[in-house]
């Protein structure tokens, strides 16, 4: 056995331990930052492809074809010669002088089957509109007048996606090569699709607009924040400061969390049987969404709402009681603006899960079709995602691209509402 | 080889000195007290932290709790206004009186409490807020000033006599937070006495400070002890020396010895007293 080496080579010997054991510390710090870099990477790559698809398959929902006549307003052609009789009105054929004016560019397109395919240029709701406009102006009888009609689903997909044969099949040649006609003369033309942003579902894609179900997801998320916010928030502060600890409080404890599990489709049937059930609420409204999607978000903000209460100092609390701070004072002008930033974080995560929640606002009926711009918090709605919903399972082909361009508006809601609770937390947050 | 030595001290240190429950040398009693506890005991859940301790706190004095860590000393004086009882599992057993009146009365408003006794931590604690704000936030909430111009009063008051007037007579408004260590707890003490407390009570309220901002709180208690009862603990027995009449030395929770400072550091009458000041152990 040979002794030990000497103190300094005892010394180099555990340098050089030393030095391995970095080598190898290091090596374990860049094989983990690699696992973070990987796993952003993957996200951001999916969150890429994601909106990827989602634009390029929604922005045409943006666009909207449209055809412009020259429609002369025949009262013979439209058996009508008062159009201020309502009975009038309600008897008049409003599809004839479309159909003549599309017949100026096609004079050969007489038969019956012709007028038929001639008349399914024009979005469905044509003649509604010409009658609309005669109802207003029922002078123009007689006249001759540039009216800007909606193309008709089928030509509206056909023209935004010319060149891709996927997308003709719906359209018959002869129509196919109006459609090719009518587009080089700037009769149809393509724009902005204000309608989208102006009006609400339709059973014509060229005439649906998502602003119904955003007015409506406005009121729904305004009715869940009041009620879910302060009652959270309240629940919150009793839970974390003025509890006993007992049972009672630890049986209610492990039931909100509890609840924060759920799956959403169970208070969709709880709303319909307390709210509609029991109470007779309507169905479809804004306030039973907006109730039911309290409830579904109420664990989300108590939850992260203690997290933020026990976070605060309790230097702080400390502080105001060695003034002489009542619980409530210490509470109310201490605990409370210092939680605050947290409480917006909760109710923030609380509230994009609620605004993005289909299923149970299927249950209470928010999933009906409803033309009307909901004018109140009592009036039919429907909300974002559920318009989607709708939009997706639709057979026309416009609707698909409605759906994608839904889906765009819901996500610029939802960074608009996030951005600004995030603005507002930045305000309320206290430097240290 | 200091490390020996150290090892042999502690060896002597307990067995042979027996504390005798409730019996505390020295003068513990004073004529006409601010303070008259008797008997205290006090458990966390079922673990006694003092142990029958009675002493008087004399009006206007300055008295210092000193002893190891964990001997107690912090939590009888948080008992002095009620701060333990926002701990759950803290209980509170014997007579503490306050000018007579027991503080412990299930009846007595803590807060009125506390409004007399105030409390400087051990840690400089301001509310993330104005400097001002911090300073008026006593006599906002009990209603001391009606007036705007009372209450910019007492925040001059109480700024000017914890010494921070004229540091921060032009900058009232920026957070207090952002202030030193040390004008932190000058400003917390500007906070407890702009209440006009009548007892002071301060834990460690040094521990955090480097020593000219030690040296500027202590020339601080010296003038404040001509208006206030004040009730000190630290960890330096430099600093008790310095600034306070009677010091009391616990340990383990017992009230070993309470004396007039100078006996305490020049003749302890009890061994533990003299272990400790000597630095045999702590």
């Amino acid at each position: 056995m040979t002794k030990p080496g000497s103190h300094a080579e005892r010394e180099g010997s555990q340098a050089e331990l030393i030095r391995r054991s970095l080598k190898r510390r290091y090596r374990k710090e860049r094989r983990f930052r690699l696992y973070g870099i990987t796993a952003i990477s993957i996200a951001l790559f999916s969150l890429v492809i994601l909106f990827t698809d989602i634009i390029s398959k929604g922005y045409t929902g943006f666009i909207k074809t449209t055809v412009t006549l020259e429609v002369h307003l025949d009262g013979e052609l439209m058996y009508l010669n008062d159009a201020s009789d309502p009975e009038q009105i309600a008897m008049a054929d409003f599809q004839a002088p479309i159909i003549k004016a599309m017949q100026a560019y096609f004079p050969e397109a007489t038969s019956r089957a012709d007028r038929r395919e001639l008349s399914r240029m024009t979005g469905s709701y044509a003649s509604n509109q010409v009658r609309d406009l005669l109802k207003e102006n029922p002078d123009w009888l007689g006249t001759t007048r540039t009216i800007e009609f909606p193309a008709h689903d089928t030509v509206s997909v056909y023209v935004k996606h010319s060149g891709d044969p996927g997308y003709s099949i719906r359209l018959s040649e002869q129509q196919q090569r109006w459609t090719d006609e009518l587009l080089s003369k700037g009769v149809i033309d393509t724009g902005f699709n204000d309608v989208f942003f102006t009006s609400g579902d339709s059973r014509e894609p060229s005439n649906a607009g998502i602003l119904g179900a955003l007015v409506g997801s406005l009121l729904t998320m305004g009715i869940t924040l009041v009620i879910a916010f302060p009652v959270g928030v309240a629940a919150a502060i009793y839970l974390e400061e003025f509890a006993p600890s007992n049972r009672l409080t630890d049986f209610i404890e492990v039931n909100i969390n509890n609840l924060a599990a759920v799956p959403s489709i169970i208070f969709g049937l709880l709303g319909l049987a307390v709210f509609i059930g029991l109470f007779g609420m309507p169905r479809s409204v804004p306030v039973v969404g907006g109730l039911v999607l309290a409830l579904m978000t109420l664990p989300t903000i108590i939850i992260s709402s203690r997290a933020a209460i026990k976070s605060v100092p309790p230097s702080i609390r400390e502080a105001a009681e060695g003034i002489g701070a009542s619980k409530m004072q210490v509470v109310l002008h201490h605990v409370l603006p210092l939680a605050m930033p947290g409480m917006l974080t909760g109710s923030i995560i609380g509230m994009a899960q609620a605004l993005g929640e289909t299923a149970p606002l299927l249950l209470i009926g928010m999933v009906a079709f409803i033309v009307e711009i909901p004018d109140g918090f009592f009036s039919s709605a429907t909300v974002l995602p559920v318009q989607i919903f709708i939009w997706a399972g639709s057979a026309e082909q416009g609707f698909v691209e409605l759906a994608s361009a839904g889906i765009m508006v819901l996500l610029a809601f939802l960074i608009t509402m996030n951005a600004f609770a995030i603005w507002l937390r930045k305000r309320l947050e206290r430097r240290w | 080889m200091p490390e020996a030595n150290r090892t042999l001290a502690r060896d002597e240190r307990p067995a042979d000195t027996v504390i005798e429950e409730g019996k505390t040398v020295g003068t513990p009693f004073t004529d006409d007290p601010k303070f008259q506890l008797r008997n205290v005991e006090v458990f966390y859940g079922d673990t006694p932290a003092i142990k029958n301790i009675s002493l008087d706190i004399a009006r206007n004095e300055v008295i210092a709790f000193i002893g190891p860590s964990g001997c107690g000393k912090s939590t009888f004086l948080r008992c002095l206004n009620r701060m333990n009882d926002s701990i759950e599992s803290c209980r509170i057993k014997g007579s503490l009186l306050l000018d007579g009146q027991d503080i412990y009365d299930p009846k007595r408003d803590v807060v009125e409490l506390r409004a007399r006794v105030g409390m400087v931590f051990q840690k400089p604690n301001p509310f993330p807020k104005s400097i001002y704000d911090n300073v008026a936030y006593g006599p906002r909430i009990h209603g001391l000033a009606n007036r705007k111009s009372d209450l910019d009063d007492i925040v001059e008051n109480s700024l000017r006599k914890a010494g921070l007037w004229n540091e921060v007579k032009d900058r009232l408004g920026a957070m207090a937070t952002g202030m030193s260590g040390g004008q932190q707890q000058r400003l917390c003490i500007a906070r407890a006495i702009a209440v006009s407390p009548e007892v002071v009570l301060m834990d460690e309220p040094c521990s955090a400070l480097d020593p000219i901002a030690t040296a500027r709180i202590e020339e601080l208690i010296a003038e404040l002890s001509e208006s206030y009862t004040i009730v000190i603990v630290t960890h330096s027995m430099q600093q008790a020396a310095r600034v306070s009449n009677r010091t009391a030395y616990f340990h383990l929770g017992h009230l070993v010895e309470v004396n007039d400072t100078s006996k305490v550091f020049t003749m302890p009458e009890h061994e533990l007293t003299e272990s400790y000041i000597t630095g045999r152990f702590g």
